[in-house]
């Protein structure tokens, strides 16, 4: 393949597949060479799929999962970015909270788990509230550089034509920062997916989490086990997939190119 | 040559724009640094006024103070008699370039001042603006699709909207090809003399200047003053190879330190 050439469609979906193909090979050969009893071979993870979709299990999980995810990172963003906004806005405001976000930010959401208990007991409310967590200060720390990257001549040009504080935020600020906005948001989606699973392992009964933790509880189903990863892989590139579209529309585009 | 000078005679005496004794100083790790210095100027209604200098010399700086985006440290710009206390879109600066929202398109960028205005307005005068740029068939594109010399088109479309009394370049072409430059140059003496606006141009280049300008402004290098104000006197459409185009090129030369000397 030469590089200055577009590769063709069947050879943009040939090769990835043929790595795959590969993979799958390495693990069912490893399976039977090793003849372990415990890690269960491709096939068996495919009936054990076919399983959790008869059982009606899997599809109530992933809406569990899903809502879970979207309910934390929801949040984050309805509180994230007029936060992280008004931060970059006013550099003075950022300079008081600006420590606070640093120690918070390193902590694991994970970490969070024993308090997010103590807050809000068993159930739905800690795990989207390690979500939220998660989710939070990526995009507020996003906002805040985001803002502060806008080229000072879009401000001023704003100005020139009159707007108010207010005004220039609304029609110059925030969209001179939403590409870079719209980066960390893909970002906190990211973790929020990987950490609604660690969420759902403790505080809950349902969820991909659950199911992956709850397979090896109950008779050590590893194949139920891989079968609920590879689901977890698949809906974390489809989320990551449909974010991705955000960036192909008109008035956001132009900062996801190397040329403006 | 006495046909331009019976118009500048018959302009009324008070300018439009005036700066009085202008001077600037920035403080640097402690220390002042005179950027501008006991700067006065006069421009006519109507008049386009290029401004020329060495590098580095303050004359972004001086624009910017006369638009009103820095206050200056000492002395007062006027415009019509009233103080200039900031940025106001009755006077509007065109930056060299990325001076365009490129998340806006053509149309949203021409129309970006007028959301006052009611809708059947704002859409007359966008298309009014996008028919003077020749922009007509990029309404709704983005800035991103469009070529340097084109965006420049756009953000003076986007200042006149607004219908301004004075328009502010910064170097607007510096960033263009020569080709396209000299193109832009021919676009802006058009539109200038059908909208008749008073035009304050800042540029590095000698010849932009006597090709565009009613009079150049000479400042020197730091801290600037004004070094000369040179009238060039021949109508438009201007012979760049006439003696006295020649002749008033050079002389500006001579001003700035890079006269011939055999």
């Amino acid at each position: 393949m030469n590089s200055l050439t577009k590769p063709r469609t069947w050879e943009k979906l040939f090769w990835p597949f043929v790595t795959a193909a590969l993979l799958l090979a390495l693990w069912h050969y490893s399976v039977l060479w090793t003849g372990t009893k415990v890690f269960p071979s491709p096939l068996s993870v495919k009936r054990g799929l076919v399983e959790l979709i008869h059982k009606n299990v899997l599809w109530r999980d992933i809406g569990d999962s899903l809502r879970r995810v979207a309910l934390g990172f929801g949040m984050a963003v309805i509180i994230g970015i007029p936060l992280g906004l008004t931060l970059g806005w006013y550099p003075a405001a950022n300079q008081v909270v600006n420590p606070v976000l640093q120690i918070l930010r390193p902590i694991s959401p994970i970490a969070w788990i024993p308090v997010a208990i103590v807050f809000f007991g068993i159930g739905d409310l800690p795990a989207i509230f390690l979500v939220f967590l998660s989710a939070f200060f990526p995009i507020v720390v996003a906002c805040v550089s985001g803002v502060s990257s806008v080229p000072s001549i879009f401000r001023r040009a704003g100005r020139n034509f009159g707007l108010s504080p207010l005004q220039l935020l609304a029609r110059v600020v925030f969209p001179a920062a939403l590409p870079q906005i719209l980066i960390g948001l893909r970002i906190a989606l990211g973790i929020a997916w990987l950490v609604v699973v660690a969420g759902e392992m403790i505080a809950v009964d349902s969820g991909l989490g659950y199911l992956v933790i709850d397979s090896r509880n109950s008779g050590k189903r590893y194949d139920l086990v891989v079968a609920a990863m590879l689901v977890i892989g698949v809906m974390g590139l489809a989320l990551d997939i449909i974010f991705r579209r955000l960036e192909k529309i008109p008035s956001i585009r132009w900062g996801f190119r190397d040329a403006s | 040559m006495s046909l331009t000078e019976v118009v500048i005679a018959s302009r009324p005496v008070e300018g439009k724009l005036r700066a009085e004794h202008l001077g600037m100083v920035f403080e640097r790790d402690g220390t002042s640094m005179s950027v501008l210095e006991d700067i006065t100027l006069d421009v006519a209604d109507g008049e386009f006024i290029c401004l020329v200098g060495p590098s580095g010399c303050g004359k972004s700086t001086l624009l910017n103070a006369l638009a009103g985006f820095v206050a200056p440290t000492s002395g007062t710009v006027t415009v019509d008699g009233e103080v200039v206390a900031g940025p106001d879109p009755r006077r509007i600066l065109v930056f060299q370039e990325r001076g365009v929202f490129p998340w806006l398109t053509v149309e949203g960028n021409i129309g970006f001042g007028l959301s006052e205005m009611s809708r059947t307005e704002r859409k007359k005068r966008i298309a009014h603006y996008v028919q003077m740029v020749r922009l007509q068939g990029f309404e709704n594109s983005y800035p991103s699709d469009l070529s340097g010399g084109m965006k420049q088109r756009l953000q003076v479309a986007r200042a006149l909207a607004v219908n301004p009394d004075i328009l502010y370049l910064d170097e607007p072409f510096g960033a263009l090809d020569s080709i396209t430059r000299v193109i832009m140059r021919g676009e802006l003496l058009r539109i200038w003399q059908t909208e008749r606006r008073t035009i304050f141009f800042v540029t590095h280049d000698i010849d932009e200047a006597v090709q565009l300008a009613d009079r150049v402004v000479v400042l020197s290098s730091r801290p600037a003053r004004v070094q000369d104000v040179l009238s060039i006197d021949i109508p438009h459409p201007r012979n760049i190879s006439s003696p006295r185009y020649l002749q008033l090129r050079d002389d500006l030369l001579k001003q700035i330190g890079l006269a011939y000397t055999p």
